[in-house]
């Protein structure tokens, strides 16, 4: 971490998952009420402190969810919409589908955290169906949760297994959404998407320049202010 | 016209032959399971069953989409690890997907209950599930234009009923309960209790008795359980 002021590399190495996820929780304002989607941005719960004072909404019908039940908590009427039993919280509420959907449709969520395949430079989205011809398609929320959240933070490693970015020019799986992701955090670094083009807010074990040799669209550093 | 029903074979008698159907549940959580079996015994077929998912493992909707009494599913999330029954039968091309965003589903199920024709909504907009739909642009955002779902039967599941069909749910297993007994023409009602008219704070019921048809009451081993017109006298 001992880095000149003005570089925004901030880590000498790549972040893990849960380095990833403790940054996410971190930069969740307090009082924020947010969405964590299933896989990746379900270990942010993890490292969300109670000072903070987050609510938690879950699709399927509840804000004040608490952590993952265990033993005699197990309830199979109170599950997440991984369908994983939970626990609720004092002050929790249950409502049912089509008031959770018009929670997020209408933007009361402050910030929902996805998986993606592909996020493109102008925050389109891609995280539902490879469009793999024999691949059968099923949506969920993800195309509600991209389009209703106020700020929509995607987490995934910046690169495919063959070496791709995915963070790209125009995305080649079929949208989830258009223009609606707001922050990528990657495991090499985290960008600000939106109508201005992609900014780097900082960057893990490697330079901007080396992080623009991997990203196949124009990178920038992002003004101090935003980082 | 309320009813109480001793059996689940009455409760879902209602259901015909190429009948739309919704079925309640999220996962396991409010899944009406002893009337989907009931549904099968009954051997009503060519259905379009409304419902999130698209049956999971050997038990409930998953059996009816095996033994091919499902024409057509209207569903967000088919697909899952133990969704094996409704995977054959798709790529067999032996069942039809509408396969609808989860929000879009629910207001659109919201929207058949409330009367209302259709309805905009930026949720799909720019996707391949907006394909062929209207579009405007409103207050700056695309947005789709999504028509209401109907059903001509629904089977739910809820905590407790009065004796005017009034409900509560337990949970997060209220999910799609409410807005499909107002969606559907007759719709039953599966309850673990029946209490009298009365002891339901009328302040925290979730549905109103108006949306429901039928109700008949499963004891925790899973039997429908008689005596029920007596318990609400």
């Amino acid at each position: 971490m001992s880095l000149v002021e003005t570089s925004i590399q901030t880590s000498e190495t790549p972040l893990g998952r849960d380095d990833l996820a403790r940054m996410v929780a971190r930069d969740i304002a307090p009082g924020s009420f947010v969405n964590l989607g299933i896989g990746q941005p379900t270990l942010v719960s993890n490292y969300l402190k109670p000072e903070q004072n987050i609510t938690l909404h879950t699709e399927n019908g509840m804000l004040g969810m608490g952590p993952v039940a265990t033993g005699d908590q197990i309830d199979g009427d109170l599950i997440n919409a991984g369908k994983i039993a939970v626990t609720e919280l004092p002050g929790a509420s249950y409502f049912h589908h089509a008031d959770s959907f018009a929670i997020m449709r209408g933007g009361h969520l402050d910030i929902c955290v996805l998986g993606a395949f592909q996020v493109s430079a102008t925050g389109d989205l891609a995280n539902w169906h490879t469009g793999a011809p024999d691949a059968i398609p099923a949506v969920g929320g993800a195309m509600d949760l991209a389009t209703g959240a106020k700020d929509v933070f995607v987490m995934m490693t910046l690169l495919t297994r063959e070496g791709a970015s995915k963070i790209v020019e125009a995305c080649t799986y079929p949208l989830t959404g258009l223009g609606c992701v707001t922050r990528v955090y990657t495991d090499k670094a985290v960008f600000l998407t939106g109508p201005d083009g992609v900014r780097v807010r900082e960057t893990f074990g490697c330079t901007l320049e080396e992080l623009q040799a991997l990203v196949p669209v124009p990178l920038t550093a992002a003004p101090a202010v935003e980082r | 016209m309320l009813n109480f029903v001793d059996t689940v074979g009455e409760a879902v008698a209602a259901v015909k032959d190429g009948s739309t159907v919704m079925i309640g549940g999220f996962g396991n959580a409010g899944q009406p399971f002893e009337l989907i079996d009931a549904l099968l015994e009954s051997g009503a077929t060519d259905l379009t069953v409304v419902n999130n998912n698209a049956g999971q493992g050997d038990q409930g909707l998953a059996l009816l989409i095996k033994e091919g009494r499902v024409r057509k599913m209207i569903c967000s999330f088919p697909r899952q690890s133990d969704s094996w029954h409704f995977d054959a039968k798709y790529k067999a091309g032996q069942i039809e997907l509408e396969l609808v965003p989860q929000g879009n589903l629910a207001e659109r199920i919201r929207a058949a209950g409330a009367g209302i024709g259709g309805f905009f909504t930026p949720t799909g907009y720019g996707t391949m599930l907006a394909e062929g739909k209207e579009t405007r642009i409103i207050d700056g955002r695309g947005q789709v234009f999504e028509t209401p779902i109907h059903a001509d039967v629904a089977l739910i599941k809820a905590l407790k009923a009065d004796g005017v069909g009034n409900l509560i749910y337990r949970k997060t297993a209220r999910n799609f309960g409410p807005i499909m007994a107002a969606a559907a023409k007759h719709t039953v009602v599966q309850v673990s209790e029946i209490v009298p008219t009365g002891s339901l704070d009328p302040e925290n019921i979730v549905t109103p008795g108006i949306y429901v048809n039928s109700i008949v009451r499963i004891d925790s081993s899973g039997a429908a359980a008689a005596g029920t017109a007596e318990q609400v006298a």
